[in-house]
């Protein structure tokens, strides 16, 4: 697999063969970025966390200068990236019940 | 990050020459910058006019105790460049003869100019509203200087001071070691005789620059994260928060250059151009003059040496009427003040769009 950062600047031509479903996700997307609930600083970490989770490199670039610009530390980075880590580390972990469930079902 | 602890004058670097700048942001070989002329045409606001002259910005001269790596003035300890007391006598002159009611006062570093608590005396008997872009950590870096905050109190003075973050780390790493450390300190000095408390008169605004090649948040977000860490790790208290965007010029240009940003930086600056933004650029409303009397339409400008297109050139020769009938002189750096809410000297100028 093979990235190209610049593809990044793309990403606004992705209508080019389908513009109404297109349409359809940057409204989408812009809805929930937009501060509510939670602010744009919270949903930026969110996403950030999530781009590493989903190893997206497009996504950890323009979340890593989306978080920096609304004024997060690198700690606060860091630590949302953790925050992913333990997520994933832990789900495979957890998946260590099922395999224990089998081992109590089927030894003596 | 290592730090930039002399002027790219004195290093003899080529960036420390108004023209080398200029034909870097004009060159659009190297970017697909469109021509801000051309970007303010499609806007309907070519050729840009003042609407009012309200403030007199001066720079009092380029010497400073810091040397950030940033810095659009060049500024450092080994400047020298100094307003003399004739054309500070100038300035008092067209604030008597103007609509001027506000006094904008910058450097370097102006309270180390040798007149510089002269001129503000002066202006205050005028009853002019006067502001001082004070880096904060010339409070703390000479006894002589440790009153300052009894001094600005007692004439009222409107305190405009730097601070990029409330992370001591990406504050240093901009404005040098122990800058944050430093401007804590003088920040308590002035919430001690008054400044920046709730309802006070003695007004402390804190201006934050982004620590990098990004452009600034939104302004209202941040200045909540500033006033709620400010105040539980230290107990400071401010009047307003400005987001300034960082200007590609001099040392942010020669910062931007090295890193390997210059091209990603101006194509954000460009993409981000805000209409209602450029319409309410500081230049509309103030005349900025430099350490040798010639004027400018803004401090940037003085920086690039691109003076004022005006009969009025210098501020001996300061006439409002001749002034006010100006174009303002515009390059591809002003996409650093029409960005996103916009910038300039005070700040963001409109409700964030993307808010």
């Amino acid at each position: 697999m093979y990235y190209d950062s610049k593809d990044l600047k793309k990403f606004g031509d992705i209508g080019r063969f389908q513009p109404e479903l297109a349409e359809k996700f940057f409204e989408w997307y812009g809805a929930v970025f937009a501060e509510g609930a939670l602010t744009q600083r919270e949903k930026a970490l969110i996403a950030l966390a999530v781009a590493h989770a989903v190893q997206c490199p497009y996504c950890i670039d323009a979340y890593t200068s989306e978080t920096m610009k609304l004024g997060c530390t690198e700690a606060m980075m860091m630590e949302a990236v953790h925050v992913s880590a333990a997520i994933r580390g832990g789900s495979s972990l957890v998946h260590g019940v099922q395999m224990m469930n089998k081992v109590d079902k089927e030894m003596m | 990050m290592s730090q930039a602890t002399t002027s790219l004058l004195r290093r003899g670097h080529d960036l420390a020459r108004p023209a080398v700048q200029l034909r870097i942001l004009n060159d659009d070989t190297e970017t697909s910058v469109p021509s801000f002329t051309s970007q303010i045409s499609s806007a309907g606001l070519h050729p840009l006019r003042p609407l009012t002259i309200a403030t007199l910005q001066v720079n009092l001269g380029k010497q400073c105790n810091q040397a950030c790596k940033h810095c659009h003035v060049d500024a450092g300890p080994d400047r020298t460049e100094m307003m003399s007391q004739e054309v500070m006598q100038h300035c008092l002159d067209a604030v008597d003869v103007s609509g001027i009611t506000t006094v904008d006062i910058t450097g370097g570093a102006p309270e180390m100019h040798p007149h510089f608590r002269w001129f503000v005396d002066e202006l205050r008997r005028r009853n002019v509203t006067v502001m001082v872009r004070c880096n904060l950590t010339i409070i703390v870096a000479n006894p002589k200087y440790a009153d300052l905050p009894e001094y600005y109190a007692h004439h009222r003075v409107h305190v405009v001071s730097s601070l990029p973050h409330y992370d001591a780390s990406l504050t240093d790493r901009q404005r040098g070691r122990g800058v944050y450390e430093d401007s804590i300190t003088a920040l308590k000095m002035l919430n001690a005789v008054g400044y920046g408390q709730n309802e006070s008169e003695l007004l402390l605004d804190l201006v934050y620059n982004p620590p990098g090649a990004l452009l600034p948040g939104p302004q209202q977000a941040l200045e909540q994260d500033f006033r709620r860490i400010l105040r539980d790790r230290h107990g400071i208290e401010f009047t307003s928060l400005h987001c300034i965007t960082n200007m590609p010029i001099s040392r942010f240009l020669d910062y931007l250059r090295e890193s390997g940003n210059y091209v990603d930086y101006m194509e954000k600056l460009v993409a981000a151009f805000n209409p209602a933004a450029a319409a309410s650029v500081m230049c509309r409303s103030l005349v900025s003059v430099g350490w040798d009397g010639v004027l400018y339409d803004c401090d940037f400008n003085q920086m690039l040496e691109l003076p004022v297109r005006s009969s009025s050139r210098t501020i001996a020769q300061f006439s409002h009427e001749q002034l006010l009938k100006r174009t303002i002189v515009v390059g591809n750096h002003c996409y650093g003040c029409t960005a996103g809410s916009g910038s300039s000297c005070g700040g963001q100028l409109v409700v964030d769009p993307s808010a």
